[in-house]
């Protein structure tokens, strides 16, 4: 009797607990705690502006790391997603000038991202090839495609209606935040209640238990990659839309930043475990880091080593807790 | 008992190394040698020839130990990363620190063999899959290139260090014989040692090779460390050919390697794969690469050329193995 009030009056806490180590919490308080410090060093950085240049500046980084969260836990990886912004950018800028229909030419974006996913998904599903070899010969084909059919000239005198990172809805919240926070809600929902949702974890967990449930395997990972490529049209418009003109080059390294979100946000690159929440919140956190090298006078050289050993503490820590929590 | 015939290899009318993955692809590069030979009299000439091979040293040095890497079935996506650190190291600790040259060739080398070395221990030690720790270090590397150069360049290296990537000795290019030795040593250590014979094991069933008492974890630290090295000697010989460095050296290597190991018949999934393979895979893609520019095709499409290569070349592979063992 004793034991078992003992050991409900010790679940509380520990619960507490739980909740504060938890990958998404442990990102809000870093990300607060960072824009706390830096503040006092340098009040400038927590300038409203500041402040709203970064999350408007990075939403698409978190747009695109939802759709990689949903490829990692699936138990893949996709590294051409940053070729891919790069060439959707491209196509819906140039048929933006060439005079299609602004929706016409945002939509392009979109179709444009799930085809390509689509098919890659499709190489990796049903012909087994892995996700490395596939990827990686689509970055190459994507970057030397994009470059060899542009020469890398820049798209300029983009039509004013074009830009969709310029709305503001309701007249303060800016389209790409309001995007980067739906689409993070929504996809949160859906892996969280939805069966194909879980689908995806059943999947990057333990294939052959999800097999014998029933899941389709394959299925799930084209449906995977399909949304992946839709997220990445997505932030393929963020990214054309937020500047006048289009460097129809691709976006160097974006692809890492993108991975560097989803597992700093959490997603275990082993498959089966991580949340979309995290991923945003660490695609928030990457860009504060980035933004706040320049106001501690750091040059910004130094922000692919950040971003490395970012990913690295993070990656090491989530197999040492796995590890203790197997009881290894 | 002894007597039992073997029924798939009864039926077989074609000698088995004619089937072979390397045989194959070494016939297609002779076609392609042809071919290309006749569309453009100035690619068959032992002048262009040779100068391809000194243009493929430096990819084929990291090849080597990545055929080594993907025979246990993993992957370093971080070794132009290295390439690029150990060049902007190789040029600061010369020029900024003071180093004599020779010592800071050894100190660049140094520090290669060590990144590849911290790559291998986090892979052995904590199990991070080698995937998501060289794309890891691939940032991490890079970055600290980028952080200690602050994008500035470094030349003017004395005369001397220029033999290895511009001369020829005996008439063939100075670093060419680097590779053709690294070739012959890694060929023989892969085919006729415990050492070679073990990294088959570990990628056919790495259980199965712990359990058989093998040194896994030292064999793997082994290969990891030594594909930093091989990867911090081509930037030597690289710096040396283009007589700058800057911190963006390197970049894409990860491609053309993986590209060349796995088109020469290394199956990603580990315990399958050759170095005579790999050898014959980087010479198809240099020639694609030379034949595509003289016949007029601009660079950057050859690296979409690569790419589709990449991915059918694998398609074929697992279509054959899957056959082959009866799937």
């Amino acid at each position: 009797m004793t034991a078992v009030t003992l050991a409900g009056a010790e679940a509380d806490p520990r619960r507490w607990l739980k909740v504060f180590a938890s990958q998404e919490a442990l990102l809000a308080i870093a990300v607060i705690g960072l824009a706390i410090a830096v503040g006092l060093y340098n009040p400038r950085f927590l300038a409203a502006r500041n402040l709203s240049d970064v999350l408007l500046g990075n939403a698409y980084i978190a747009v695109a790391a939802v759709g990689m969260s949903m490829v990692i836990v699936s138990g893949n990886i996709d590294i051409s997603v940053g070729a891919l912004i790069g060439v959707l950018a491209t196509i819906s800028g140039t048929l933006a000038v060439n005079g299609a229909p602004i929706v016409v030419a945002w939509l392009a974006a979109l179709v444009a991202g799930i085809l390509v996913m689509a098919l890659q998904g499709v190489i990796i599903a049903y012909l087994r090839i892995p996700a490395i070899v596939v990827t990686l010969g689509m970055l190459s084909i994507l970057k030397g495609g994009l470059i060899s059919v542009t020469g890398g000239k820049w798209i300029t005198d983009l039509p004013d209606s074009f830009h969709l990172a310029d709305i503001e809805l309701f007249g303060v919240l800016p389209f790409p935040v309001f995007l980067m926070i739906l689409v993070t809600i929504l996809a949160a929902l859906w892996m969280r209640y939805s069966a194909s949702g879980r689908a995806i974890y059943a999947v990057g967990g333990n294939a052959e238990a999800a097999r014998l449930c029933g899941i389709s395997q394959p299925r799930t990972i084209v449906m995977v990659f399909a949304l992946h490529g839709l997220f990445a049209g997505a932030a393929a418009l963020l990214y054309a839309t937020q500047l006048r003109v289009i460097q129809s080059t691709v976006p160097p390294n974006l692809e890492l930043t993108i991975i560097t979100a989803s597992v700093v946000g959490g997603v275990s690159i082993l498959g089966g475990v991580g949340t979309v929440v995290g991923s945003t919140l660490a695609a928030v956190l990457i860009a504060e880091i980035a933004s706040a090298l320049v106001f501690i006078d750091v040059s910004p050289y130094w922000i692919r080593a950040v971003q490395g050993v970012l990913i690295l503490v993070t990656v090491i820590a989530d197999i040492l807790r796995r590890r203790r929590m197997a009881g290894v | 008992m002894s007597e039992i015939p073997l029924p798939h290899r009864a039926k077989r009318v074609v000698p088995w190394w004619l089937l072979r993955h390397e045989t194959m692809l070494a016939v297609i590069l002779l076609i392609a040698l042809i071919v290309l030979g006749g569309l453009n009299s100035r690619f068959l000439t032992l002048d262009n020839l040779l100068n391809q091979g000194r243009l493929t040293t430096e990819v084929g040095l990291i090849a080597l130990p990545m055929t080594f890497i993907i025979i246990t079935g993993g992957i370093d996506l971080s070794v132009g990363s290295i390439v690029g650190l150990c060049a902007i190291l190789l040029g600061y600790s010369w020029k900024v620190f003071g180093f004599p040259l020779p010592l800071a060739i050894c100190f660049s080398l140094l520090v290669g063999a060590a990144a590849g070395f911290l790559n291998g221990i986090v892979i052995t030690r904590v199990k991070v899959p080698p995937l998501i720790m060289t794309i890891a270090t691939l940032a991490l590397y890079r970055g600290l290139a980028e952080g200690i150069s602050q994008a500035r360049s470094v030349r003017g290296y004395p005369e001397w260090f220029y033999f290895i990537g511009q001369e020829n000795l005996f008439g063939v290019p100075a670093q060419l014989w680097l590779l053709l030795i690294a070739i012959v040593i890694s060929a023989i250590v892969l085919d006729r040692t415990i050492f070679g014979r073990t990294l088959y094991a570990i990628g056919n069933n790495e259980t199965a090779a712990r359990f058989s008492g093998l040194p896994v974890d030292r064999v793997k630290l082994i290969i990891y460390t030594l594909s930093g090295l091989m990867a911090g000697l081509s930037a030597c010989v690289l710096v040396s050919r283009v007589t700058t460095t800057r911190s963006d050296m390197g970049i894409g290597y990860e491609l053309d390697v993986i590209a060349a190991v796995v088109l020469g018949g290394t199956s990603i999934f580990g315990g399958v794969g050759t170095i005579w393979g790999t050898v014959v895979g980087l010479a198809m893609i240099q020639l694609l690469k030379n034949g595509l520019a003289l016949t007029g095709v601009k660079g950057d499409a050859t690296i979409v050329v690569i790419g589709t290569v990449l991915i059918l070349s694998t398609l074929v592979a697992s279509s054959l193995q899957r056959r082959r063992e009866g799937v």
